[in-house]
């Protein structure tokens, strides 16, 4: 695939997708970078350099998170950008989609609050090392909304081990203080887990919305730093 | 076949009403013709008993670009901008099958705002319920509501922004779900939904048409009593996900520039959307129920025309336009047929097939519909009412058994007063990204992408006062909502109202009506605020009794500049507190305490007067409030309001997470009475030291009586060395306490 040096990004829209207005604002707005939207029912693009799967609710969700979306004809091309190294984030209903199409490891279960939760919450940035959050210094917290029906990411004790080894954690709720325990964990997510990556560090699943929170009038900025580290990381 | 002369009454119709279909059609209806009158002139889709009064209510203004009488109001911002926005009550399925009635009421209220041409852009709601430690189904209902609106907006990516809950034991046998959404739209593409061009075509498009919600517009026209459970039936099922395709596919249409006239299916499905497109052009159509996409293949034509299956919308198009329309639609995977043709002969003729099954003269399901004007009588329980809600000894009797501190923890862990965050967390508030202001602040403000500008907006209404005072009680309404407005920044530029009333065939509910639409009249008047659209639920009633008169108004206000967006919050340590429009020398008779949540708390009674409203002098506090902000003199503006000053000063240290050190001056030396009163024109703000003098000439100029009443700083909230608790208590059980109730 014939990567232009200058990013250029493809945002998927799937039925029920309803945040990929946000993150043309912020990329095309506010960060100034060429995109697009790319219906589901494509089968592959050749201009973009980067993708990103928004949140929503794809195909209503009506059975598992993302189940549905997977089969579109647009995820056979994302499987071939990712396994040539192209760059692919997920958020919310995009991670589960991710997760359903195994380019990333573990399941997301219901909240165990059994409820809906929209609020902002606090972030370790575990990992700086990856193409997602290099913007980010190792150790900060910083403060995103969450948005979720289903974000209790769950994998079993040996996907865990294989996450920690090789440093695919990259977010974790928090408290104030950084403290990830289960007072800081808003929807059951094994180990406070709120965003992970690839063993080959190309493709970033997080619940949050860093779309969300990249301008001062909406509360916060601190979820530019993903968009720009995707910037700056893109071959 | 059934005899018409029997079913009538079964459909709701009245005798006189049925003589009168006769007249109208010189001969006996047929069922199916039977059925249609039957939802057309039911109240809800007539307003036969209202619409003589709302008749009189200001509907024009500089910013009106649509009145009433359209599926929503429209309002200029400026740039070519325009918002569109109603409110709708869907009070009885809600009763009944909370999760779909409160889902459902969501999904109208946003159809009919995507049918003017304009994207959604967020929503608001206001609930009634009755008290929630009274019993489990309270709780249950509560749930499911929140729950429901919840599911629905979330999955169509349409922000739920603000609103208000109350809980009144009024409420017990009837909850209020009252639902409102607001669009943005391109002046230029905004759309109407009047049926034109002879030949011309009607295109069906979105979900198939089932057995729900049959009668359901009959139904929400009636008391609620023991069979009203097996009414559940009639209320529809949602399908939020078809709607968000339904209404990108609709953009997409109009964007195209593919559809002439846009109508929503709401109650009574397809025969009031077509009928009222057909009526607004002043012209014939002729529909084919056989080319409606059906769920059950076994429904029969009267079925199919009452349906009120959900996501479902009506486009008027040119036949040549047709294939395009539908590539569209097939792109997303959703019906669109061609059901209706219009015609010039001015009759709704329906058709399966070929063979004609009914023909009504056009007018006589709307313009000719009856109209009432009930008999109104002042109420029996207002003749012997009380003038003092409360004596000199009943203050001192709850001072004797209570602690300040303890009375100020139970009136901020009332679930009336304290933070309705668990409603909203179930809210996505946040998808489009433009929430300026989140949630719990006075009004909800929307920022408006590319522009400088943002709009805001505040929902109120006070059924208890309504219920002492209906004029005055609907007066404060419409004041309150301005001054959460002015509080935040925003200029009020018009208003939707949601009026909640018992039956109207009753004298005394009628004169409450009559009287809460004259004082709506007069607010918005005074106020210059237009009424744009709105929505009356009548038979608000379970078991004979009706709940206190509530109309819920919902106001828009404009900022100019989203710099200027003030919120409710005291920002730095040592910042001034100052009480704008109190005048502790003005006397006054009433105790501004009949209605309050103190004396439902403490005295478990709604008695006395409604706090008194001078509605000149509140407009001169909202605009002082305005100009102060414009000049950039304060850091935060509150008002004063359920609950009285103390909760004032409570929020505004709760929202910035500050201490504040309070003295202010004594009403009579009544601390009780100083703090918890309800009195009406009255904010509170915060500003830096150094502009104290600033503000303080600009209010003598204005004769609005200002009053320090202290500085914020500190970790504790002390007012006049009476109330004395930590921020981070206060918090604790402002925030949590509905949740903790909830979870019992």
């Amino acid at each position: 695939m014939p990567f232009d040096k200058k990013p250029y990004f493809g945002i998927l829209v799937f039925p029920g997708t309803n945040c990929e207005t946000d993150c043309f604002h912020v990329l095309n707005n506010i960060l100034k970078v060429r995109c697009k939207y790319i219906w589901h029912k494509e089968s592959h693009d050749d201009d973009i350099n980067a993708i990103i799967i928004p949140g929503g609710f794809s195909y209503g969700d009506y059975l598992r998170s993302g189940a549905v979306a997977r089969f579109s004809p647009i995820m056979s091309f994302v499987r071939e950008f990712a396994s040539k190294g192209g760059l692919v984030t997920g958020i919310c209903n995009g991670f589960q989609i991710l997760l359903e199409e195994n380019l990333l490891p573990g399941a997301m279960l219901r909240n165990n609050t059994l409820k809906f939760i929209c609020r902002y919450s606090y972030l370790k940035v575990i990992d700086a090392g990856n193409p997602f959050t290099s913007g980010y210094e190792k150790g900060k917290i910083i403060s995103m909304p969450i948005r979720h029906n289903e974000g209790n990411y769950y994998i079993d004790e040996k996907g865990l081990i294989d996450l920690k080894e090789n440093n695919q954690i990259i977010l974790k709720y928090c408290n104030s203080d950084g403290i990830t325990d289960a007072s800081s964990n808003p929807n059951g997510s094994i180990e406070n887990i709120a965003g992970i990556c690839n063993k080959k560090r190309n493709v970033f699943g997080l619940m949050p919305h860093p779309e969300a929170c990249c301008e001062k009038i909406l509360g916060s900025d601190d979820g530019r730093a993903v968009f720009e580290s995707m910037i700056n990381n893109i071959i | 076949m059934l005899d018409v002369e029997k079913e009538y009454a079964k459909l709701g119709l009245k005798k006189d009403e049925f003589e009168k279909i006769k007249s109208f059609l010189k001969r006996k209806p047929n069922y199916l013709e039977l059925s249609i009158y039957s939802v057309m002139w039911s109240e809800h889709c007539s307003y036969k008993s209202s619409r003589s009064l709302l008749k009189n209510f200001k509907t024009t203004g500089t910013y009106v670009l649509q009145g009433p009488g359209e599926n929503a109001g429209i309002l200029d911002i400026g740039d070519n901008q325009a918002i569109v926005f109603k409110m709708e009550s869907h009070n009885h399925p809600s009763a009944v099958e909370p999760y779909q009635g409160a889902a459902t009421g969501i999904g109208g209220i946003i159809r009919d705002i995507f049918a003017m041409g304009a994207r959604p852009i967020c929503s608001l709601n206001s609930l009634r319920f009755g008290k929630l430690d009274t019993s489990q189904h309270q709780k249950y209902l509560f749930e499911m509501v929140v729950k429901g609106i919840g599911d629905y907006g979330n999955c169509m990516g349409i922000p739920t922004i603000g609103g208000e809950v109350y809980f009144d034991k009024t409420y017990e046998g009837n909850c209020l779900v009252n639902a409102m959404s607001v669009g943005l739209a391109q002046k230029d593409k905004l759309i109407k939904s009047k049926a034109f061009g002879i030949g011309n075509q009607l295109v069906l498009i979105g979900s198939s048409t089932g057995r729900d919600g049959i009668h359901g517009a009959t139904f929400a026209s009636d008391e609620l009593n023991e069979e009203s459970e097996a009414r559940r039936p009639s209320v529809q099922v949602g399908d939020p996900f078809m709607e968000k395709v339904v209404l990108e596919v609709c953009l997409e249409l109009l964007d195209k520039k593919l559809i002439l006239g846009l109508q929503d299916m709401g109650a009574a499905g397809i025969t009031s959307s077509s009928v009222e497109m057909a009526s607004k052009g002043d012209v014939g159509l002729d529909i084919d129920v056989a080319k409606v996409p059906l769920r059950e293949p076994s429904m029969v034509p009267y079925e199919i025309m009452i349906s009120e299956s959900q996501e479902r919308m009506l486009a008027l198009i040119e036949p040549a336009k047709f294939d395009e329309i539908k590539n569209i639609c097939n792109e997303w995977n959703i019906n669109c047929e061609v059901i209706g043709t219009v015609t010039d002969n001015k009759l709704y003729r329906i058709f399966k097939g070929d063979e004609l099954i009914g023909e009504i003269p056009v007018k006589t399901l709307t313009d000719e519909a009856p109209v009432y004007y009930h008999k109104h009588e002042k109420p029996r329980y207002l003749q012997n009412m009380p003038e003092k809600s409360l004596h000199e000894e009943d203050y001192e009797n709850i001072e004797r058994k209570f602690s300040n501190n303890e009375i100020f923890k139970k009136i901020i862990s009332s679930p009336n007063i304290c933070s309705k965050k668990w409603v909203w967390e179930q809210y996505d508030h946040m998808v489009q990204t433009n929430t300026a202001v989140l949630p719990g602040h006075d009004s909800s403000v929307i920022r408006i992408k590319n522009t400088k500008k943002a709009v805001a907006f505040s929902c109120d209404g006070n059924g208890r006062y309504c219920y002492l005072e209906p004029y005055n009680g609907a007066l404060i309404a419409v004041a309150e909502t301005a001054r959460n407005l002015a509080c935040s920044g925003a200029l009020p530029i018009g208003l939707t109202d949601c009026l909640n009333f018992g039956n109207p065939e009753k004298p005394g509910i009628f004169w409450q009506f009559k009287n809460v639409i004259e004082g709506i009249i007069k607010a918005c008047e005074v106020f210059d605020i237009p009424v744009i659209s709105g929505n009356v639920s009548f038979y608000n009633e379970s078991f004979g009794k009706a709940i206190h008169p509530t109309p819920v108004i919902a106001t828009a206000g404009l900022i100019k500049d989203v710099e200027k967006i003030t919120d409710s919050g005291f920002k730095d340590d040592n910042d001034e507190i100052i009480l704008l429009g109190r005048d502790l020398n003005n006397k006054s008779d009433n105790d501004n305490m009949g209605g309050s949540e103190f004396l439902e708390i403490f005295f478990d009674k709604v008695e006395g007067k409604c706090p008194d409203i001078d509605i000149e002098y509140e407009k001169k506090i909202q605009k002082t409030c305005l100009e102060l902000i414009d000049r950039r003199l304060i850091k935060s503006a509150h008002d004063v309001s359920s609950g009285g000053l103390a909760v004032t000063i409570a929020e505004s240290c709760i929202y910035g997470k500050k201490g504040a050190e309070i003295n202010a001056g004594l009403l009579e030396n009544n601390f009780l009475k100083t703090f918890y009163s309800e009195t009406q024109s009255q904010i509170v703000v915060s500003c830096l030291p150094e502009n104290f003098k600033k503000i303080e000439e600009y209010c003598n100029n204005e004769k609005i009586p200002l009053e320090r009443i202290g500085r914020v700083g500190g970790t504790i909230l002390n007012i006049n060395s009476e109330i004395n608790i930590h921020i981070g208590e206060i918090i604790n059980i402002y925030d949590n306490n509905i949740e903790k109730i909830m979870t019992i």
